[in-house]
């Protein structure tokens, strides 16, 4: 039989040391109880793109919970995907740590405001940081959209108000983006492609 | 990339120059290990310093910043001399025939149509001449001294040898080799891949760095084939995607692009685009640009975009110019903007001249910052001792700071430098409150609608019929947006060879672009995308890593744009007859009735050999061009500019024209030329780097690499050391004119000092990571130092060559 690590991985965790006791003399049912389980095995796997440069190496996350209503998954553990046909199971130095990545102390918590001249952040709710931000974007475009040049060109931009996309959000999120940012009637925009 | 990841494992000869794949691209690096250990491929490595890439490599040879042009150039007159190049590929495949103009001149640095004032050029004369029948002039002989190959040779006669070493510092011997073994691959049998990152395009020239690169490929007959190609290994995991989806000041989706001003009607905005064949037979595939662009509005306005109102073109702003970073933070700066949200984006650290970056933030009404980690951006109002010296209370911006999600709690796709599009899934709940941009962008747009809706106010129309058809619209899913951007039909189309039969029904997914048509009855918020998620599922979430022909080719792993092809122009993998060029290499070929292969072929699948339908059917000559006509901003033909700041007192190859010492078509606002430093006050030459060990201003906020990395370092070749007492682990600040920082110095051999022009050239190595957020120890942020200028056509900033003076830091 070719075992491949990954089976390897598996067979190892749910059956040899069991049955290989069992080959020894020792009831299954105890020798089970006495098996030490790895921790990973009671992990949900879930399949992701390392999110640093654009190789796009393949990697599995795995996290604790089996995504049951009610209960928070956390990621435990992030490792090389062995299918992936370009990283084949490898990760980087940066790679190899994205799980600090997850869970740095410097993770975004709760929308918060630092207001003119002031020294802090405050914390705020979703809905004010919503209201604030398009009130304050609404005047700016009611009052700077060029909808006609001087010279009576139909030109319908926005350029007071800039806009800059991430290049490590996905396509989707791009996609979403680009589409509200031209409705709006911006030119200022770009993202991290011009770098 | 034209080829993928894996595929340099056929190459025979890999030339990683403008770039450090071992170092910033491990993982994909693997391929060129494997391709020396399998096929016995030949590493070269052209580089500042001796990198990780050049510590496994055949063959190193040093270069000066930003004199890629010098050297490539020098090796594109190499091969026209000892005449190593495919004859038939350049032949067949480029413009080495088409006439140009006879108005087309070049003389001491500058091309025809200069306007010094204006800082750039009347292109009109950088053209074909056309025959009666519309089509270019050829001599197929290539004796006409107009013709590209003539003019190509005359233009690049002047890099000989000895100009590449008084320019680039390398050694006569070392470049001589370097050519020998590039001359190996011009058989059509051996290919060579070039490899590049931001080394290559953070230059004041460094879109004609790169085609110069390519040029060199298409002499060897190396690009559309396998192991071959320029391979732009790109920075962000999705930098890639983010530009098919045109998210930059002046495009669209899948490479359209905005209408200028004077672009008041719609049918001119589109015939401008349609690009009419230029020879006969040519598929010239903007030919279907209405088609992408009509599918495009449908896609975003839905119902209200008709035939009759243009399908909402005036809908779309208009651009009077680029207004690309330099020019918004510039702008900024003068007061005239008020808002700017950054998604996922730190400019503070990111955008040269710090301090300028910072004054313009200063200047705002409102900035709002959408990211996962605290950024410098977001806190430049902060005082941070000397990394970020500034007075909170005089800085009146509001600052809103919003958390998002990171890739390990979205689901998505993603585009990596080998355009695939892998589907990711999300794997836990974000912290606390963080939201995913999506939902973080329908939350704006919403509260916007609905006070236009209200209230109105400035043009509301685009914004209260934008196309926002989703289940939970607080929330759009990325399935229902991976579908939009793919695309559908919008009523019955039916079959062009039999119209009794439908080919797709109304409001299923179509199968790719070739179904979109002009007339409003398919949307696809993306062209170049299409296919991405069919009416069969999501392509992007296959996971067959199957390689059937060797070749090193997934077809059923995720999904490549454009059509699943993993290879661009690969019809050109075989010669015109059909037959492949490497017997050992099939990767496209024809078989007596249709093209196949290995990949999906890159041509019309019944355009037999005979009807002579060129490779490179994007452009209207179905040829590549080493006359680049008028595609970029400084000339047809790559010119040899200096960096803004240049340890030079001119350009050795026009010492008398100082209008030619630098791009003389890159734009630079008034106050920054001034900022530029001399070589008197400023002696050594800097280029800016990234670690294995770092992924730009991210990884200072992890623990892992901020404790393998942890503390801000600056590179010093052991005899600048010597010379100015410094020893390994002193403290020294290094100063341009814009600014300084202070880091701890590494004294290596790794950077040698270069005899350039007569001078000795030393050149100061710096690592961009650190900052003044994160777990690692505190830095500067290395662009304090950059200069404010960039590539004339990108306007991507010159982060990799400028001057610096160190010392030592005493105490």
């Amino acid at each position: 039989m070719q075992v491949t690590r990954r089976r390897f991985f598996r067979v190892c965790a749910n059956g040899v040391a069991g049955s290989s006791l069992a080959l020894m003399g020792f009831s299954p049912g105890e020798a089970l109880a006495e098996t030490r389980h790895f921790k990973l095995t009671r992990s949900t796997e879930t399949r992701n793109t390392c999110p640093y440069c654009s190789v796009g190496c393949g990697i599995l996350m795995y996290s604790l919970g089996d995504r049951s209503k009610n209960v928070r998954s956390r990621i435990i553990h992030i490792e090389g995907d062995p299918d992936h046909p370009v990283n084949r199971g490898t990760l980087c130095p940066k790679g190899a740590g994205l799980l600090d990545f997850v869970h740095s102390p410097n993770r975004l918590t709760h929308p918060e405001v630092r207001e003119p001249g002031g020294k802090e952040w405050k914390r705020i709710g979703w809905d004010e940081a919503f209201d604030r931000i398009t009130k304050l974007m609404k005047d700016d475009r009611d009052a700077n959209f060029i909808a006609k040049t001087d010279d009576g060109l139909t030109v319908n931009r926005w350029l007071t108000t800039g806009f800059l996309a991430a290049s490590a959000s996905s396509n989707e999120s791009g996609y979403v983006t680009h589409k509200v940012v031209r409705a709006l009637g911006m030119t200022a925009f770009d993202n991290q492609a011009r770098v | 990339m034209t080829q993928h990841w894996e595929d340099i494992k056929n190459a025979d000869l890999i030339l990683i120059m403008g770039g450090n794949a071992a170092e910033a691209h491990p993982c994909g690096f693997k391929w060129v290990i494997e391709a020396k250990a399998q096929r016995k491929a030949k590493l070269v490595v052209v580089d500042p310093r001796f990198t990780r890439s050049a510590s496994v490599a055949d063959y190193y040879a040093p270069i000066r910043t930003g004199s890629d042009i010098a050297f490539l150039g020098g090796v594109i007159n190499y091969l026209l001399t000892h005449d190593k190049i495919q004859h038939e590929y350049v032949k067949a495949y480029t413009d080495f025939s088409f006439l140009v103009k006879d108005e087309f001149q070049f003389a001491d640095g500058i091309f025809s149509g200069y306007n010094p004032e204006k800082r750039s050029y009347d292109k009109s004369s950088w053209d074909y001449q056309l025959g009666a029948d519309g089509f270019v002039k050829t001599d197929p002989t290539l004796q006409n001294p107009r013709c590209v190959y003539q003019l190509l040779k005359a233009h690049y006669a002047r890099y000989t040898p000895e100009m590449v070493e008084t320019v680039c510092g390398t050694p006569k011997d070392k470049f001589l080799k370097v050519c020998e073994m590039i001359a190996g691959c011009s058989t059509p049998d051996r290919t060579m891949t070039v490899m590049y990152a931001l080394g290559w395009t953070q230059h004041s020239v460094g879109a004609q760095m790169i085609r110069t690169g390519a040029m060199v490929q298409l002499l060897l007959g190396n690009i559309g084939v396998a192991g071959g190609g320029v391979n732009a290994l790109r920075g962000h995991s999705n930098i890639q995607g983010l530009t098919d989806l045109g998210l930059l000041s002046n495009t669209l989706p899948g490479y359209l692009t905005l209408p200028g001003d004077k672009e008041q009607d719609y049918a001119a905005y589109l015939a401008a685009r349609t690009q009419k064949p230029l020879r006969p037979n040519q598929m010239s595939y903007w030919q279907n640009y209405p088609k992408f662009h009509v599918s495009l509005m449908k896609a975003w306005y839905g119902d209200a975009a008709t035939k009759e109102n243009n399908f909402c073109y005036d809908w779309l702003p208009k651009i009077d110019k680029l207004h690309d970073v330099l020019q918004v933070f510039e702008d900024m700066g003068q007061g005239k903007v008020n808002g700017y949200v950054c998604q996922g984006f730190n400019p503070l650290a990111s955008f040269p001249n710090k301090a300028k970056i910072g004054g313009a933030l200063a200047k705002l009404k409102y900035l709002v910052v959408i990211d996962p980690l605290a950024t410098e951006t977001s806190e430049f109002w902060q005082n941070f001792g000397p990394h970020n010296d500034v007075d909170p209370a005089a800085i009146q911006t509001t600052v809103f700071r919003l958390p998002s999600t990171c890739f390990a709690e979205e689901d998505g796709s993603i585009a990596n430098s080998g355009r695939w599009l892998q589907w990711h899934w999300k794997g836990a709940e974000p912290p606390g409150e963080a939201l995913g941009d999506g939902e973080i962008m329908a939350g704006l747009f919403l509260r916007l609608r609905a006070m236009y809706a209200k209230d109105g106010g400035a043009f509301p129309d685009p914004i209260l019929k934008l196309t926002w058809k989703h289940r939970i619209p607080a929330n759009p899913s990325s399935e229902e947006l991976a579908k939009e951007y793919s695309g559908c039909a919008l009523s019955d189309l039916a079959d062009p060879k039999d119209p009794t039969k439908t080919l797709v029904k109304a409001g299923e997914q179509l199968a790719g672009f070739a179904q979109l048509r002009d007339d409003g009855s398919t949307a696809s918020g993306c062209w170049i995308f299409s296919g991405a998620w069919t009416q069969a599922g999501n392509q992007m979430a296959r996971r067959d890593n199957a390689d059937p022909y060797g070749l090193g080719i997934a077809p059923g792993w995720a999904w490549a744009w454009p059509a699943n092809r993993r290879i661009l122009y690969n019809r050109a993998s075989s010669d015109p007859s059909g037959k492949p060029w490497d017997p050992e290499r099939r990767l496209v070929f024809w078989n007596g009735k249709s093209w196949g292969g290995a990949d999906v072929p890159d041509m019309r699948p019944d355009a037999a050999p005979a009807e002579n339908v060129g490779p490179f059917i994007m452009n209207p000559e179905g040829v590549a061009r080493f006359f680049a006509r008028g595609g970029l901003n400084e000339g047809p033909f790559p010119e040899h500019y200096e960096p803004f700041e240049s340890p030079l007192d001119a350009n050795p190859f026009h010492p008398q024209n100082p209008q030619a010492k630098s791009n003389p078509a890159a734009r630079v606002f008034k106050g920054d030329m001034e900022a530029f430093g001399t070589p008197k006050e400023f002696p050594y030459a800097a280029t800016t780097y990234r670690l294995t060990e770092h992924f730009h201003y991210w990884t200072k906020h992890v623990l892992t690499s901020a404790i393998i990395q942890p503390e801000q370092f600056v590179e010093i070749g052991a005899e600048l050391a010597q010379e100015k007492g410094i020893a390994a682990g002193d403290r020294v600040k290094v100063r341009s004119n814009r600014g300084h920082i202070i880091a701890v110095a590494v004294v290596t051999k790794r950077i040698k000092a270069l005899d350039v022009a007569g001078r000795k050239v030393h050149t100061v190595g710096i690592p961009i990571h650190w900052g003044f957020k994160g777990v690692a120890k505190n830095g500067y942020l290395a662009n304090t130092l950059t200069p404010f200028v960039g590539d004339s056509n990108t306007q991507t900033p010159e982060f990799k060559s400028f001057l610096v003076d160190v010392e030592k830091v005493k105490g």
